[in-house]
């Protein structure tokens, strides 16, 4: 691609370069004000006088003295012992990804590997299920919990994400095994190797970037999720996103704003790191993998 | 509520639960677990009855906004997750419906001789949960305004539409008044106030039927629609964290806003001097020469669930007297997070809408099983009306079938 | 594969779903098909810290006695369906009769509920869906094309809108376009209007939850082409060029045709999310001019005080349904390459 890249216009460069700046201005702006925001007070950054006020911190600087303030991470960190809820999300998204990707991986290949019907109509009711609206299915789930003294436990949200984790991953992963050759495992099998041997030696060396990109968008979700954790975790064992929401308030009580902020920005960097990690996998992943309808 | 007042007292709670760790509630033994609300008035009770806990007495809590969703999966389970859910005028209704507390009434004989009559909840003659603190909506009032444009403080929302006028009319601003007409549960509470306080009547005596399509049902209306006329046009989106922030910013000359609220309002943070000494809590308004404020009285108390052991229903009520008690309220800044309803209990000028709103006579929310569901039918199909796309008459009769829709589906209507 | 070998591979994935997804579907299906027993209902005295009053309360007893007799409560085939929170078959068929025109008949609808979500669930659908596709494109050409020292932070950046959480994320922008927020405000210099309000207008909400829904959905269609683009073929395009093809036509003739199973994938998931869409309704508080089905099912669920499951099961089920319509050419697709794969 390199080649044919240089070989442009000066006018297309133009373009497409001033394009990609347009973009990363949109993509990151709200980012980078909620950043600066989150070390001004609720006065300022969330100011109905003037906007300016998350600029220059007007507010900021009558109550605390100075232009910058932490105050929000003060209050969420330490006050508010957040640290507990980054400890338990760390616990649930972990055990989510290492257990919805060793399922999908071996679902994903035996659907890729098989032609019989059966496997098409289980692709087509993973899709279905995919469908199903996760608050209907939280609710469903509560009574029984309830009744067996399962509920609010670490183990039992993990297995509900992992199972509503599994359409997308069994898609993603089938897709991914459809483009490494068939050959591959196939002629391990003439060599007297059973399916599992041919999938340990010759598939698992092979599909590491797949697998770590459909890793990230399980991360996602069990990272980013309120619907299942909000209803089916007890206070000691809530992770950050239900937290943050209970910053907010409710109908008749004020929340803490700047905490919610605050604690938004902070679990934020643990991913940064973590996609300039793992970038160069998502893409190669990708690009072998070439997820297919 | 600010920064140092608020960790001052998360210390003060810490140590009070350090150096207190075995207070004498007279327990003998038993399970406490608490399923609450996640706010700081609610955190200084829950705190205060962990204090019980001992060698014999377990305590656990669990405070979360998603309360209400899983309160009744959870005291459905036998035996109940929870052996206390703290609970408000309509969160208790699922509980009572599905007759998951128990009646106090042997409990309250044995060791309430503290609590007030009229912190006793009760229906059909049997006590079924413990009242601790009150709240309501009421008018707040920029008085330096009023003086300015030369109005008394408002009695009825006729003198806030004159006010409001007055004030448009006069260039002091734009958009002097706002209530809370978010289109979800806030909107429908509006409506039940001004409805309220039109003198309505929400269903048929004795019948789940719903009776609010009529003339009060157009005043009230017409009433909330004459008063967004002066709010802005975004008030679709007001709730409490939207309307304090402009209240603060000094664009608001009249709000109609929850008592509980008034607090961050009275202090300086997020606010000029200015604003702060012109604010003025004052009562709810009575509407069309009624005499009823149009607000409604709220309770949050506690209730024992029914699918527990008689000795974990003693502890727990015995670990949430002590949660209650007027020791609670004079703890650290305490008294200044809620009305509390004991005796202890001083009030600032932060309660004064509240006490006056309920001494007018207010109306306590319904506590009949099936109101949620008209609340419900309420908020879906207001915002036709307030957006002008609809009649009063269509919008009344659209709320009417909604709700007869979701109550035959809960087998209140055939 | 053997049945016996794909069955053990299977095993841990299936039973997850069936348990976790499968059995709540079903017992989902069976809620919808009932409704409550009748509540049998008394009149008591109410106390609170108020006043007293007479009131009306459920009758624990005659009421247990009931559930124990129907657990389910009574068979309501598909009543629950057809009522006006749902497919409203009786107030359609009124307002076809009362309404003299087309445009009347649809004012009607639009009063119903469902129809009301629906109209927004599928506009919403249909505008995000290719503007994401389109703009992810773009968005991958572009980057494609930057020196490599930049594109690992540019990848990054452009993930953001997707990693945010929209609980937070929503919050925020939701206060940036507020008239007197930075864009709000942005907004009415650029219009010179200074009533101009993105939350008061039923047009302008539309356009920027669908706005917010192309920001928040761009970086999984970008990233998915991203990654195409590094397996289109060298020598193809190199070819191209020697015969003389503008680089639009490249993108036309060689690029695009080789994003096609890619396209088909971000269609599928594109559309399905999209059509379930409820996150920014919430975050931006525009339920009052723009409900989708999934805000319905919310709605019955967490809106009140008294949770509606028989109400939330139909639309999720009618929500399932209309994913199914909408993924059907994909799915027909799917079934054709399944056909030609056959072992």
């Amino acid at each position: 691609m390199a080649s044919v890249a240089q070989r442009r216009s000066p006018g297309l460069i133009f373009f497409s370069t001033a394009f990609i700046v347009f973009w990363l201005m949109i993509a990151t702006g709200p980012f980078i004000w909620t950043v600066w925001g989150s070390f001004k007070v609720q006065g300022d950054f969330f100011s109905k006088t003037d906007w300016r006020y998350a600029l220059y911190g007007v507010r900021t600087i009558t109550e605390t003295g100075d232009a910058f303030t932490g105050n929000g991470y003060f209050g969420a960190w330490i006050q508010q012992e957040f640290w507990r809820n980054a400890f338990n999300t760390v616990i649930v998204v972990t055990f989510t990804v290492i257990i919805s990707l060793t399922m999908g991986t071996l679902g994903g290949y035996a659907l890729a590997r098989s032609g019989f019907r059966y496997a098409f109509w289980l692709l087509m009711a993973a899709l279905v299920f995919r469908a199903m609206p996760h608050i209907t299915l939280v609710s469903g789930y509560l009574l029984p919990f309830f009744e067996w003294n399962l509920w609010g436990h670490l183990p039992t949200t993990i297995i509900v994400l992992v199972a509503i984790n599994q359409p997308f991953t069994l898609w993603m992963l089938h897709s991914f095994f459809l483009n490494i050759p068939k050959d591959m495992d196939e002629s391990a099998l003439v060599d007297g190797c059973t399916r599992l041997q041919a999938f340990r030696h010759v598939i698992i060396p092979v599909m590491w970037p797949g697998v770590i990109t459909t890793g990230l968008f399980s991360f996602l979700l069990a990272y980013n999720d309120f619907a299942v954790t909000s209803v089916l975790l007890s206070q000691e064992n809530q992770t950050m996103v239900p937290k943050i929401a209970s910053f907010l308030g409710t109908v008749r009580q004020q929340g803490q704003v700047m905490f919610a902020v605050a604690a938004v920005v902070s679990a934020m960097v643990p991913l940064f790191f973590l996609v300039l990690f793992f970038q160069r996998q998502i893409v190669s992943g990708l690009t072998t993998g070439a997820v297919k309808g | 509520m600010n920064m140092m007042k608020t960790m001052a007292a998360g210390a003060a709670v810490t140590i009070g639960v350090a150096t207190a760790a075995h207070a004498d509630c007279g327990i003998a033994s038993g399970n406490v677990s608490v399923l609450a609300n996640d706010f700081p008035a609610l955190h200084a009770v829950v705190s205060k009855a962990e204090e019980c806990a001992s060698s014999t007495v377990t305590f656990s809590k669990n405070h979360t906004t998603e309360h209400r969703d899983i309160q009744v999966a959870a005291m459905t389970a036998n035996p109940s997750e929870y052996t206390t859910a703290i609970v408000a005028n309509s969160s208790v209704v699922p509980l009572l419906n599905g007759g998951l507390i128990r009646p106090l009434d042997d409990l309250v004989a044995k060791h309430g001789q503290n609590l007030k009559k009229n912190q006793l909840i009760t229906i059909d003659g049997k006590i079924m949960a413990i009242a601790f603190m009150a709240n309501a909506q009421h008018l707040v009032v920029r008085k330096d305004i009023l003086d300015e444009v030369g109005l008394d403080i408002p009695e009825t929302y006729e003198d806030v539409l004159a006010a409001a006028e007055a004030i448009e009319a006069a260039g002091v601003m734009e958009h002097p008044f706002a209530m809370l007409t978010m289109a979800d549960w806030n909107l429908g509470e509006e409506f039940v106030n001004m409805y309220l306080g039109h003198g309505g009547e929400f269903f048929k005596p004795g019948t789940a039927e719903p009776a609010v399509n009529n003339e009060k049902g157009v005043a009230a209306l017409n009433m909330l629609k004459a008063l967004v006329e002066f709010s802005n046009p975004d008030f679709l989106t007001y709730n409490t964290g939207v309307v304090a922030p402009i209240w603060e910013s000094g664009n608001l000359a009249m709000a109609q806003m929850w008592g509980s609220s008034m607090g961050q309002l009275l202090d300086s943070e997020g606010s000029t001097e200015e604003v702060v000494s012109g604010t003025l809590p004052v009562g709810a308004m009575t509407v069309a020469g009624g005499t009823t404020p149009a607000s409604s009285l709220w309770w949050d108390g506690f209730t024992i669930a029914a699918n527990i052991s008689d000795e974990d229903a003693e502890a727990t009520f015995l670990a949430m007297l002590n949660g209650i008690s007027n020791e609670m309220v004079m703890e650290g800044d305490n008294n200044d997070r809620a009305v509390w309803l004991m005796d202890a209990y001083k009030p600032g000028i932060a309660a004064t809408g509240i006490s006056a709103t309920a001494a007018a006579g207010a109306e306590p929310y319904p506590m009949l099983p099936y109101m949620g569901l008209l609340h419900g039918a309420f908020f879906a199909e207001l915002p036709d009306f307030l957006q002008g796309n609809e009649s009063a008459e269509q919008t009344l009769a659209d709320i009417e079938a909604a709700y007869i829709t979701a109550a035959q589906e809960k087998g209140f209507l055939q | 594969m053997k049945h016996k070998t794909f069955f053990w591979f299977i095993l841990p994935s299936l039973a997850a779903m069936l348990l976790f997804i499968a059995m709540p579907l079903v017992s989902v299906t069976i809620q919808s098909l009932f409704v409550e027993h009748d509540q049998v209902l008394v009149e008591v005295e109410n106390c609170t810290p108020f006043k007293c009053e007479s009131s009306v309360a459920v009758d624990q007893e005659a009421t247990a006695a009931l559930r124990e007799e129907r657990p389910l409560g009574q068979f309501n085939g598909l009543g629950t369906y057809t009522n006006r929170s749902h497919l409203a078959f009786p107030e359609v068929r009124e307002a076809w009769n009362a309404s003299g025109s087309l445009h009347d008949f649809g004012a009607r609808l639009m009063n119903l509920p469902f129809y009301k979500a629906l109209a927004f669930t599928i506009t919403y659908t249909a505008v995000v869906t290719p503007f994401v596709i389109v703009l992810g494109l773009a968005i991958a050409l572009g980057v494609n094309a930057l020196p490599q020292l930049v594109k690992g932070p540019t990848i990054f950046c452009s993930l953001l809108p997707m990693i945010v959480t929209p609980l937070i994320g929503s919050l925020i922008l939701f206060w940036m376009v507020d008239a007197d927020g930075i864009l709000g405000a942005a907004l009415q210099r650029i219009f010179d209007d200074d009533q101009l309000s993105l939350k008061a207008s039923h047009s302008l909400t539309w356009i920027m939850l669908i706005v917010y829904g192309i920001w928040h959905s761009a970086p999984f269609s970008f990233i998915v082409f991203y990654a195409g683009l590094q397996t289109v073929p060298q020598e193809t395009l190199e070819a191209a060029q020697i015969d003389g093809a503008t680089r639009w036509q490249r993108v036309r003739y060689v690029v695009v045709p080789y994003m096609t199973p890619l396209v088909v994938f971000i269609t599928l998931m594109q559309l399905m999310d999209n059509f379930r869409v409820f996150e920014p309704i919430v975050g931006f508080s525009a339920s009052a001019k723009a409900t989708s089905l999934s805000w319905i099912i919310f709605n019955d669920l967490r809106g009140g005080d008294i949770q509606l499951f028989g109400s939330a099961a139909a639309t999720s089920l009618l929500t399932i349904l209309g994913v199914v319509v909408l993924l059907m050419p994909v799915l027909i697709r799917t079934w054709q390459e399944f056909g030609r794969k056959v072992v």
